[in-house]
């Protein structure tokens, strides 16, 4: 049972990773290209723990963990490059 | 194992694919880039919520293993994506909204977008 509901959270997170994709080749603004980014940041990091159950190892917590910390981090970077021109003032 | 903890990690597992794939596809049904901020930021944050706690249940009950990790990524991603939305919904602004078109703030200092930080010190 619990295969077969990985298995769909699997497919509904690809299809969303492809609905950013979309939007990243679509989107008619700079936020939407970030905001796109930073969900499939989101949704890398589920993907990710996912992956950890389908396996049963541990070991992605912190490949999960380091891919949070550097989405959130380069997300605000880019807004604060687009924003002021200079990450740090 | 037991039937009813593999019954309840199933269905977290379900109930966040749902979540995220919600929060996505608004990405492409949302017409506006304000709306868009909303699908993401809530939909897809409580999606990964639902995965974190699955993995959280499937370890302590298959594997008989306690660990705070998943609860510190959790706590990470809910810390830090109301300041992406809010750096996003700058950004935004200020390619499309003029000073003028915006509200008064109703303080001593307006738009964080459009004016410098306020002085260190206080106006007396």
């Amino acid at each position: 049972m619990i295969e077969a509901a990985l298995v769909f959270a699997f497919g509904c997170y690809g299809l969303g990773l492809l609905a950013n994709l979309w939007r990243i080749t679509r989107g008619p603004d700079v936020a939407d290209r970030i905001l796109a980014l930073d969900t499939m940041v989101i949704n890398l990091i589920a993907i990710l723990i996912l992956y950890g159950i389908w396996h049963g190892t541990a070991v992605y917590y912190e490949a999960a963990m380091l891919v949070a910390m550097v989405g959130f981090v380069s997300t605000v970077a880019y807004c604060r490059f687009v924003l002021r021109g200079d990450i740090i003032e | 194992m037991d039937i009813l903890a593999e019954l309840v990690i199933a269905l977290f597992l379900v109930v966040s694919g749902i979540f995220g794939l919600v929060g996505s596809f608004g990405m492409i049904k949302l017409r506006e880039t304000m709306q868009r901020l909303h699908a993401p930021t809530k939909a897809t944050t409580l999606g990964v919520g639902g995965v974190l706690i699955a993995s959280m249940l499937y370890f302590v009950v298959v594997k008989g293993s306690f660990s705070f990790h998943e609860l510190l990524i959790t706590l990470f991603l809910f810390l830090t994506a109301p300041i992406t939305a809010n750096f996003i919904a700058k950004t935004f602004l200020q390619a499309h909204a003029r000073e003028s078109d915006l509200p008064s703030t109703e303080r001593s200092h307006g738009w964080a977008l459009f004016d410098d930080a306020p002085s260190e010190k206080p106006d007396a």
